[in-house]
């Protein structure tokens, strides 16, 4: 029972991933792709760790994965922030 | 069904790192090989993670992907956007071919002569059966810090002798962009959580994958982030200190081992009462030292004020020595 | 160290698949980054890397059962970003 919800977390988080990769693929702008990939790819790991927490039957790891979980949401907000900061002064230092 | 579906993760696998690795050698534009190069290592981390080696996935999440794209960044910053490969001569073209072929076909014979040979003897067994008395339970931290103790000794002063070479011919490199105030921001909370997880690592290498390298290399990139968040953050270093993390992973791994020749008549004979204490100093040591090598080794030479600290010794030593 | 309880055949088939789906969005995004016209979209590559292969390395470490994965898992995560940031910060001279 408790295996049948977490594949379904595990699948739903699968297709952020999926529609994230391929918004990167095609959305037509450098700040689109990285919403994007920041965006979705972030849900998809929340229900890809929702997924293992409930397989995972030890505590601590399951505490490792919250803790993994929480660490990628931050730092990939502020890469891609950094990144489309950048793409930004780039732009306007052509124009 | 499944051994399919592992075929099939195995082929994904493959085929992304043979694209990785292909477009990484064959940029023109360096940045964007360094980039691909970073990924490539992190792709070879899960690669390794599916061979059930998380030793070395670690490893190579943090060394391979980490330090050394840390330090080709270090390498390339003063290169033109898209550095072309320079003009060689027709004669060069046709000595590196023919190399390139032959290293190919070496190669591929010697994994096709690995895979069909018969299994041979198996080190693991006897590794195992020394496990108790090495003091540490995991058979990767016996194998690097006691039963190899002295190679690994040796890879800390070759670590030691590529740093002295750093220091001796650059200076420090001049600072690249200025960071602004989120990433500022980001450091503080992500060099600390760094530096634990290095102290983690460290601390759990006795038993799970871990280690000594893992960890100081980790405390490196933790350095290293922080450079490049707060630039002028390397000027207030005590330098002597520098000079002496720099060496005490050496200094106490030998006055471990002869130590360990007194007690037990033999160099880094480990006694299996105190083993696992030893071990874990010594590895204590080599973090640091690890550490504070590969972050010099990233900020690319002296740091300032290195020479007006070695012009005082010299001074020193014109007038006759110490007084 | 090995977790205990092991999983059945059905939930090894399912997280199986996920990870084959999961290396085809990476493979779907790294293709923005051979791509990609700006050196942004290059970064997007380490980005990805970084979250799809968190999630990789979770399932992986239910599916294997090898608890040390999530620590390499962390480990991804902590250098992505390291290495995001190195990237973004060596810009100086490559405009």
């Amino acid at each position: 029972m408790i295996d049948s919800l977490a594949v379904l977390a595990v699948f739903f988080g699968l297709f952020f991933f999926l529609s994230g990769s391929i918004g990167l693929l095609r959305l037509p702008d450098v700040f689109s792709r990285l919403h994007a990939l920041a965006k979705a790819d972030n849900i998809g790991l929340a229900f890809v760790a929702l997924g293992v927490i409930l397989l995972e039957p030890g505590l601590l790891n399951d505490i490792k994965v919250v803790i993994i979980w929480l660490l990628v949401m931050a730092a990939s907000a502020v890469s891609s922030h950094l990144v489309a900061r950048r793409a930004l002064r780039k732009e306007r230092d052509d124009d | 069904m499944i051994e399919i579906l592992w075929f099939m993760v195995d082929v994904m696998l493959v085929l992304l790192l043979l694209a990785l690795a292909w477009t990484t050698c064959s940029s023109r534009d360096v940045m964007r090989a360094v980039t691909l190069f970073i990924a490539m290592g992190l792709l070879l981390a899960i690669i390794w993670a599916r061979l059930k080696a998380p030793d070395l996935a670690l490893a190579e999440a943090i060394i391979g992907a980490g330090i050394s794209g840390a330090l080709l960044l270090s390498a390339i910053r003063d290169y033109p956007s898209t550095a072309i490969a320079v003009d060689r001569s027709p004669l060069m073209h046709s000595i590196i071919n023919t190399f390139t072929m032959a290293l190919t076909i070496v190669m591929s014979w010697a994994a096709w002569h690995g895979l069909n040979m018969s299994d041979g003897v198996r080190l693991s067994e006897q590794v195992a059966s020394q496990l108790a008395v090495s003091g540490v339970s995991n058979p990767v931290t016996a194998v690097l810090l006691n039963f190899r103790a002295y190679d690994t000794l040796l890879e800390l002063a070759v670590v030691l002798t590529a740093v002295l070479t750093v220091l001796i011919l650059n200076d420090k490199r001049a600072d690249s962009t200025a960071p602004g105030p989120l990433l500022q921001g980001m450091t503080r909370w992500l060099v600390p959580l760094l530096v634990v997880t290095s102290g983690y690592l460290l601390w759990v290498g006795a038993h799970a994958p871990g280690g000594a390298f893992q960890a100081g290399a980790m405390l490196a990139a933790a350095m290293i982030l922080l450079q490049l968040a707060y630039p002028s953050i390397h000027q207030g270093f005590n330098l002597y200190l520098l000079k002496i993390l720099l060496v005490i992973g050496i200094f106490i791994f030998v006055l471990t081992g002869l130590w360990m020749m007194s007690v037990n008549d033999d160099f880094l004979a480990f006694s299996p009462a105190h083993a696992g204490t030893l071990i874990l100093v010594i590895e204590t040591a080599a973090t640091i030292s690890i550490a504070a090598a590969l972050t010099l080794a990233y900020i690319g030479g002296r740091p300032t004020g290195w020479e007006a600290d070695n012009h005082g010794n010299r001074a020193m030593t014109e007038k006759g020595g110490a007084e | 160290m090995i977790s205990a309880g092991a999983a059945s055949s059905i939930l090894t088939i399912a997280l199986l698949s996920a990870v084959i789906v999961l290396l085809l969005s990476l493979f779907i995004g790294l293709i923005r980054a051979w791509l990609g016209p700006s050196v942004e979209d290059r970064f997007s590559a380490v980005l990805l890397i970084g979250t799809g292969g968190v999630a990789i390395l979770m399932i992986l470490a239910i599916v294997l059962q090898i608890s040390a994965l999530y620590d390499v898992a962390l480990v991804l995560a902590l250098l992505a970003v390291v290495g995001t940031v190195a990237l973004i910060q060596s810009e100086r001279t490559h405009d």
